[in-house]
């Protein structure tokens, strides 16, 4: 019997994540929310089903109370997530709140599989960070003058990466965290979305050379600020946040070529001066060669996904635990794993769904400001996905980043959850303002005057 | 090019955004192009991965995967390349399998075993024999039925025959005999001794493990590193061959039984005197101090090439581990170590398998195989998942000086310390004999053997290796013409 409902609920996830994905893609064909509102009913069927299958193989595993309890205050919590977004923001983009949430499940159900007690924490923190952040899209739509604070923008930025240059501890290699009292907390993580802020706010509505510069050297001082705290992976993403930014906003493909030409350089730069960038290298190119070394995490990751297969090994089935930090950084190798390459594969399209949206958003919207925060957050949201993904699967070297509102982690659950609800804010404002936000008062142009666009 | 999934096609659209100023939605669309075509490409690796990579990548001892997977599939089988049945599940008859080999102790160390740890074949594919890659409306089917599935059955390149008669030729003396076809790389039979039964390993586990002295569970054949003795003049004699441009038919040498060269003596073989040899001559007499005259002539820094050449010092191409050749030769070398080395004493060392290599390059005309024991991998219905193909892995010897080496191997048979090999039926044999001192008793020696045969032109090569057998004339050629036999008659 046992056997039986693992198998079926094995099969079902597939097709039911294959399908919800599908239909990710199939909202585009739709050009407004009311065509699309039968897909999104569908995609949370989808949602809950997996949910539920998940929960039952789980259960008839373990056959302990905890799990049930855990499914139905899970389900409630996200259910709640989902109607109060609904419900406080009719006008929002149900695919954007749909994909959040079903980002969260997934998460929520391996890291139940993985460890109880981490899935639990995590939850609530996941209920902690949708009800701040409930908030972020009415802040956003009302508030017009966010373009005005660069500077504070910048010295946020700064001051917080040089805290965690300062007072943080080393762990594996790296300083990442802060403590106070008894938290612990990444400021890498919410200095991107402030991050995003600053050069927007620079680079908006001015692209002189002057500007480019001021960009550049504040871009350049947050980056070396990261390398030298070691956090690689967030290093990269700021610097291709930054040159997707100024490549939008000056409209010039030089800055995209000399954007690649400055990467291929810090690259060469990274390789020689830091032994742990070589180290991810070596581990990169013959993980089998430097198995018990440094090729132990990735080749571990990859003998999951190998094993598990197109169709996964079911879950609670296979050996996740057996991955090093799986809970975080390779929170993909257990998902390929357990719940097979086709459901990975398909998450991928999801998170991709979500790219597409955003930068939907920030094509539609009018207001350069937003207009490139929107693009700095789709990228930077994309970018580390492609960094995890492509890192666990060996498509890249590892730079271990989060796999955003999947993996274990606050900060990264926190700060996602913000993205998204910025994101969210703009798509509010722009259905409201017909898709400009009007410059601050003190801001003269004409470019926004003569616009109407539905 | 714009992205528009929105349908925004009025023409009143279009207008407005002719008039922007502000249109940067073609940069926008450039990046959420790039984004997609490396997301795709991404999502392409990771299938190539999932299909085809990942079959090699799993196979390893550092995935801790077995037991899982043992729980929902029945391991595959593992068979000859004449049909037999080498290792196979057997049921129990309470639901459960156990794990048989029929062969017993013959093919102890190539197949291995898979129950407590894994050795051998056992262990190169142990992921493969518990993957199904069977048809997959069954697979479902079985699966909800709680049926187990069964493994895929991978193939190899094992005569039967072959490992049989090698098996007994070595009766219960220490040592190795491994063949392979010189033309694709195939493995033909492999056996170590002292062996073991598999169908016991749980049971008799600390007793192997513990048995130091005869280290039962070591396979000889890959693993063991032997002094080369005389089977290595073949390697003095190709550089000797290099240095003359292949023309070495002015050498000659009187053999008075020793040869003394810079206060180093070097004796022949049972301090016999060869009396006026030429090349040829000292290579199939074994001649010591012949061999140690052509050592003092030879070019250390390009002898050092040669053995470089033939992959001393180096990786191996081969898919399971092996022990590396190792050779001190270089510029710096002493007089006394360079004629050490020459008639294969001194430190240099090396495994039966790379001898078998260097022997069946020079029988394929310099150019060395890559070889593989598994031919194919088949689900359980007989359908193919994966086949190896004959592989080159590059020239190790000049075709000439290949050829020369062959006419040399092939004397040492007719005339010399090889003819207890001449006597074949439809085939002819060529190799060379050895005899390694391993200890400070001179009176104690390996019996070496490698050759290869063929009927018009070169097939297969054997390497043999008795432990302390004495003179690789009488003790190891006779093994390795019974494993000649079962191949070809």
């Amino acid at each position: 019997m046992e056997k039986i409902i693992i198998e079926i609920c094995r099969y079902l996830i597939i097709i039911c994540m294959a399908v919800y994905t599908i239909q990710c893609f199939a909202v585009f064909r739709f050009g407004n929310e009311y065509d699309r509102k039968g897909i999104y009913l569908r995609q949370n069927f989808f949602m809950v089903m997996i949910h539920f299958m998940g929960f039952a193989s789980l259960y008839a595993q373990k056959l302990d109370i905890r799990y049930f309890k855990a499914y139905l205050i899970q389900q409630l919590g996200v259910l709640v997530i989902l109607f109060a977004y609904r419900f406080i923001y009719p006008r929002a983009n149900t695919l954007i709140i749909n994909n959040m949430c079903m980002l969260i499940t997934i998460g929520l159900l391996i890291l139940t599989r993985i460890s109880y007690d981490r899935a639990m924490r995590q939850f609530y923190i996941v209920m902690g960070a949708s009800a701040v952040t409930l908030a972020v899209p009415f802040i956003i739509s009302r508030i017009r003058f966010f373009e005005k604070f660069k500077w504070l923008y910048v010295g946020i930025g700064l001051g917080s990466l040089a805290a965690v240059l300062l007072f943080s501890t080393v762990i594996n290699g790296s300083k990442l965290n802060i403590h106070i009292a008894s938290y612990t907390f990444q400021p890498s993580e919410y200095v991107k979305i402030v991050f995003v802020f600053a050069i927007a706010s620079i680079l908006a509505r001015n692209h002189q050379l002057k500007d480019i510069i001021i960009s550049a050297v504040i871009a350049m001082a947050h980056i070396i600020m990261l390398v030298l705290s070691k956090d690689l992976g967030s290093a990269v993403i700021f610097f291709v946040v930054y040159f997707a930014m100024l490549y939008v906003a000056s409209k010039n493909l030089i800055y995209y070529l000399l954007g690649l030409f400055a990467g291929a350089v810090g690259a060469y730069m990274g390789y020689r001066l830091f032994s742990h960038v070589r180290v991810r290298v070596t581990a990169f190119l013959d993980p089998m060669g430097h198995i018990s070394g440094e090729g132990y995490q990735i080749a571990q990751s990859l003998f999951a996904i190998g094993t598990g297969g197109w169709l996964g090994m079911g879950i609670g089935q296979g050996a996740p635990t057996t991955i090093p930090v799986v809970a975080a950084d390779f929170i993909f190798s257990a998902i390929c794993e357990e719940l097979g390459v086709v459901f990975g594969m398909c998450l991928v399209l999801l998170c991709l769904s979500c790219f597409i949206m955003f930068m939907n958003i920030a094509i539609k919207f009018e207001d350069p400001f937003f207009k490139l925060v929107a693009l700095g957050l789709a990228v930077a949201y994309i970018f580390q996905v492609l960094l995890t993904i492509g890192g666990v699967t060996k498509f890249i070297p590892l730079t271990g980043v989060t796999l955003p509102l999947v993996s274990y982690g606050g900060t990264s659950v926190v700060v996602t959850c913000c993205v998204f609800a910025v994101i969210q804010g703009l798509y509010i404002a722009k259905g409201r303002d017909n898709g400009h936000i009007p410059a601050p008062a003190d801001f003269k142009t004409e470019k926004l005057d003569i616009l109407e666009i539905e | 090019m714009k992205i528009r999934f929105w349908s925004e096609k009025t023409e009143k659209k279009k207008e407005n955004r002719r008039r922007h100023h502000y249109d940067n939605n073609r940069e926008i669309s450039v990046i959420t192009y790039v984004f997609l075509a490396v997301f795709v490409a991404m999502l392409i690796y990771l299938g190539y991965f999932t299909q085809i990579s990942a079959k090699n990548i799993i196979n390893s001892n550092y995935n801790k995967r077995q037991t899982l997977l043992e729980s929902r599939i029945v391991r595959g089988d593992i068979i000859s390349a004449d049909g037999n049945v080498l290792a196979t599940n057997v049921s129990d008859g309470e639901g459960g399998y156990f794990r048989s080999y029929p062969y017993r102790n013959t093919f102890a160390h190539i197949v291995g075993y898979s129950t407590h740890g894994v050795l051998g074949i056992e262990s190169m594919e142990n992921y493969t024999l518990l993957t199904c890659d069977g048809n997959i409306v069954r697979r479902i089917k079985n699966d909800l039925e709680g049926v187990k599935n069964h493994g895929d059955n991978v193939y190899t390149t094992l005569n039967t025959k072959m490992q049989e008669a090698a098996y007994d030729a070595m009766d219960d003396r220490k040592g190795a005999v491994v063949a392979m076809n010189v033309k694709t790389g195939e493995i033909l039979c492999v056996v170590s001794k002292p062996d073991f039964d598999p169908n016991e390993v749980i049971g008799r586990w600390d007793r192997l493990n513990e048995d130091t002295e005869n280290s039962p569970l070591l396979n000889r054949a890959f693993l063991g590193s032997y002094p080369p003795g005389s089977t290595f003049k073949i390697v003095t004699a190709l550089e000797y061959l290099k240095e003359h441009g292949g023309n070495v038919s002015d050498y000659g040498f009187e053999c008075k039984g020793s040869f003394e060269y810079k206060g180093s003596l070097i004796n022949c073989f049972n301090e016999t005197s060869h009396g006026w040899v030429n090349f040829d001559d000292s290579f199939a007499q074994s001649c010591n101090s012949s061999f140690a005259n052509i050592s003092s002539k030879l070019d250390k820094k390009k002898f050092a090439s040669t053995l470089s050449d033939l992959m001393f010092n180096k990786e191996l191409p081969l898919p399971f581990k092996y022990s590396m050749a190792y050779s001190d030769i270089g510029p710096s070398s002493s007089t006394d170590d360079l004629l050490q080395t020459g008639i294969g004493q001194g430190r240099t060392t090396i495994s039966p398998i790379h001898m078998l290599m260097i022997t069946s390059a020079i029988a394929n005309d310099g150019v060395l195989m890559k070889p593989y024991v598994i031919s194919e991998i088949k689900n359980a219905d007989g359908g193919t998942i994966k086949k190896t193909k004959a592989r080159e892995y590059g020239r190790l010897i000049d075709e000439n000086h290949a050829e020369s080496l062959r006419k040399m191997m092939r004397e040492v048979v007719v005339n010399g310390t090889g003819r207890r090999a001449f006597d074949t039926e439809g085939y002819l044999i060529s190799g060379k004999t050895g005899s390694a001192e391993y200890s400070s008793n001179k009176s104690l020696s390996h019996a070496w053997f490698t050759g290869f045969a063929g009927e018009e032109e070169p097939e297969i090569a054997v390497t043999v290796i008795v432990e302390g057998g004495g003179s690789g004339g009488s003790v190891a050629v006779p093994v390795a013409k019974r494993v000649f036999d079962a191949y070809f008659n």
